[in-house]
């Protein structure tokens, strides 16, 4: 498939970024953040969003979806990442929507996929429990108890895990920490008795949240795959997941970087612009190169989800690692070349460097990724 | 059958009948490499049957136009011909700087008489060219070129020295970039001229590197002289007089495409960790058994893979109607800043093997030869801080650059 996006996906493009630039732009998400909101999100947008398409933008159209796959998806994400809009785009549209729709049992599709594309329903995803993620080093335990399992245990970082509705939780349901057999999947309500959840306000102002299991009592109907074998499952929704964060920090980056140019060619000093200076006009050179580098991955592995689903792991970790540090580059060469202004709360550069430190750590962070491609290297 | 389908069956049975069982191994090395020109010795019979064989045939130009020497095949065709002859590992009957650099140039600025006069010659491998741009005084500041061309009516006369002229004293044509008008200003005075080597005047002296040798050389031009027209029609000047500048350009993108990784396959052959764990060796849990080397070659890897990505894309979107431009810059900062660190880590993961310089066991210092040599990478057709300075003013539109 030609690297390039075909002209029904540039016309996505262009809804989005329409759509975005008026209902979303940064003021907004500034907004949101001054409010103190509990949600993270605006529930009323996020319904325009659906009915845009984007809530069922992996859900196929039976259950009321808009079916666009992975690279719609992650053209619409890159477009959120240029205006940092808050959204469950991420947790419901891209890992939930994953996760049911690709392991999902019927009835758990037609009870959750139709309210996921009308906007009704945000379902998060609790992966990790230690500081760096790490899958295999799951030890929340899901434990025999009459026909279902008892939960217990701590997550963290859980994206939108404050204001959904349901959780996918991975649990352990045998062998030991490190392992990355016995895993198993769960979906639960967020109002199960004796799950216990705190808002974590994070740096990017982002909905997250710890979430503590203490007997949650499921059933084997809540399995999302099969029991012991969810480490497929998660694999399978961590790659859209990295490759959808790896579409958000790129628009983020591209937008911070373009801000940065409007910037170089606006600012006088010593009787000129500061853009006409070769010592900023060669890492301006240099970020573009990267940032050329990094749009070139997202899309590729977006492609890969879309053409061999199973197939899509190494492209994906490839941009999350690539990606998280270009990114990383964009906003800090931006700070750095906006000199003082950059530094303030007014500007909204210093909100590009929050929300990308934070994309970059979900999921693996560049060196857990760069490690995962030398050991599928053969070293 | 479509025409696309005959034309893969009848150029499959054609190679099979017509290609030379000894040039059938897929040998791409430069010690392989078919040159062409007046001099050249062919490493053996086979070798000259296929390079005229496939020039009768128009294949060694197969784009190209038939009545310059090619055969006049569309993009589908040539990518066909090119699967075929990868299909039973066919070496590359010929390649040459004509082929590269001035033949894109005479096709895009060249009168028609000139094309017809000078191109059928490359296509049959019977010219060897090189390229006569940068001069002592003029590297990065190419266009402060001071080789003068005087107009004596009846000829050019030259004089200077052109200096990083590669395989000049294996070539038997050049083409010059010389000053004709001293009086106009820098980039208006520059005209792209073509001289027989042959010329009295015209002298050439290798150049030896750190690398050892090298085809580089320095050419000399002492009242050398250059006729109006080679033939009726075929003016020794391609493109206006003193408007050479503009073909230069034109060339240079081509030649920075080929450097950045695009030709040359500059990131092809063994992964950079596959060769690391030859010399080092894994530890007990199968890694690298050097911790930060395997960080940086993890690291160096992806940014390959990313770049490997990149020249997709971009070859993709020219494809599809975008052009390619400055961002032909691009790819050459980053490509050969890319295979620089890839022959330190190269070098890094060797150790004291990689320091060996003569003797058959380092096969006569190939690697540190060929380390040392990458250094002229981010050099030659721009340095990667003229890339830079290209990137920022036509792709950022930043003032004054």
């Amino acid at each position: 498939m030609p690297l390039v996006l075909t002209e029904e996906q540039e016309m996505l493009r262009e809804s989005a970024r329409g759509f975005l630039s008026e209902k979303a732009p940064v003021s907004e998400f500034r907004a949101l953040r001054d409010s103190d909101d509990e949600t993270g999100f605006s529930r009323d947008l996020w319904r325009e969003m659906a009915e845009m398409g984007w809530a069922g933008i992996l859900v196929d159209e039976a259950h009321g979806g808009a079916d666009f796959g992975y690279v719609g998806a992650g053209v619409v994400a890159e477009e959120m990442g240029r205006t940092l809009t808050a959204s469950p785009f991420l947790s419901t549209a891209v890992l939930a929507a994953t996760a049911l729709s690709k392991f999902g049992s019927e009835a758990q599709q037609a009870a959750n996929l139709p309210a996921i594309a009308a906007g009704e329903k945000v379902i998060a995803l609790a992966v990790d429990e230690g500081v760096k993620h790490d899958p295999t080093k799951t030890a929340l335990t899901a434990e025999k108890s009459g026909n279902g399992f008892k939960l217990t245990g701590e997550k963290t970082f859980v994206a939108d895990g404050q204001a959904a509705d349901a959780i996918i939780v991975a649990a352990r349901t045998a062998g030991a920490s490190g392992e990355t057999d016995g895993l198993t999947m769960f979906l639960v309500p967020a109002d199960a008795v004796g799950l216990e959840k705190e808002r974590t306000v994070m740096v990017d102002h982002r909905g997250a949240a710890r979430l503590s299991f203490q007997g949650v009592e499921v059933t084997g109907e809540d399995v999302i795959g099969n029991v012991d074998g969810g480490a497929a499952v998660l694999g399978g929704v961590l790659t859209a997941g990295r490759a959808g964060l790896a579409a958000e920090m790129s628009g983020a980056a591209q937008a911070a970087f373009e801000m940065t140019i409007d910037y170089l060619k606006e600012r006088n000093q010593f009787g000129q612009a500061i853009g006409s200076f070769q010592a900023l006009q060669h890492r301006a050179a240099h970020l573009y190169s990267e940032l050329e580098l990094a749009k070139s991955v997202v899309l590729k592995a977006l492609q890969d989800l879309d053409d061999g689903f199973q197939m899509a792991g190494p492209t994906a970790s490839l941009a999350k690692a690539k990606v998280g540090s270009v990114a990383k580059l964009a906003a800090l060469e931006s700070v750095q070349m906006h000199g003082g202004i950059g530094m303030t709360d007014e500007y909204d550069i210093g909100l590009y460097l929050k929300r990308i430190r934070v994309a970059q750590e979900m999921f693996g962070d560049t060196a857990y990724h760069t490690d995962k491609i030398a050991g599928m290297r053969g070293y | 059958m479509d025409a696309l389908e005959q034309f893969r069956q009848e150029t499959r049975a054609w190679l099979e009948e017509n290609c030379p069982e000894e040039m059938r191994d897929g040998a791409v090395g430069e010690e392989f490499i078919c040159w062409g020109g007046r001099n050249w010795t062919f490493d053996s019979d086979a070798q000259k049957v296929w390079l005229e064989r496939m020039a009768a045939k128009g294949w060694t130009v197969p784009a190209w136009p038939k009545e310059y020497g090619g055969a006049g095949l569309s993009k589908e065709e040539v990518k066909v011909l090119k699967a075929e002859m990868r299909r039973i590992k066919a070496r590359s009957p010929l390649e040459s700087f004509g082929i590269w650099m001035l033949a894109p140039a005479l096709l895009k600025y060249g009168t028609h008489e000139q094309k017809a006069h000078f191109l059928p010659p490359i296509a049959r491998g019977e010219i060897r060219w090189c390229q006569g741009y940068s001069e002592p005084n003029a590297g990065s500041d190419l266009a402060s070129l001071q080789c003068k061309c005087e107009d004596k009516s009846d000829h050019w006369q030259i004089n200077g020295q052109k200096v990083w002229t590669s395989y000049a004293d294996k070539s038997d044509w050049i083409f010059v970039l010389v000053r004709t008008d001293p009086s106009a200003t820098k980039h208006n005075g520059i005209s792209f001229i073509l001289v027989d080597m042959a010329s009295e005047g015209v002298s050439t002296k290798p150049i030896k590197l750190i690398s050892g040798k090298s085809p580089f050389c320095e050419t000399f031009f002492d009242d050398a002289r250059a006729p109006k027209e080679y033939a009726p029609g075929v003016s020794s000047i391609v493109g206006e007089v003193n408007r050479g500048w503009d073909v230069a350009k034109y060339l240079l993108t081509h030649e920075r495409e080929m450097i950045g990784g695009g030709g040359g396959g500059l990131l092809g052959g063994r992964g950079i960790g596959e060769i690391a764990v030859g010399h080092i060796g894994l530890d007990d849990k199968g890694r690298l058994d050097d911790p930060l080397l395997r960080a940086k070659v993890a690291e160096a890897e992806v940014d390959g893979w990313s770049f490997l990505l990149t020249m997709e894309r971009l070859k993709d979107e020219a494809k599809a109607g975008q052009g390619v431009g400055a961002k032909a810059s691009m790819m050459k900062y980053y490509g050969t800043e890319l295979n620089k660190r890839r022959f330190e880590l190269f070098m890094d993961a060797a150790g004291s093997d990689g320091l060996e310089w003569e003797g058959a066991r380092s096969e006569d210092g190939k690697l540190a030869r060929n380390w040392l040599r990458t250094k002229a990478n981010s050099i030659e057709g721009g340095t990667s801080e003229v890339q830079l300075n290209i990137i920022a003013k036509h792709l950022l539109q930043l003032p004054g650059a």
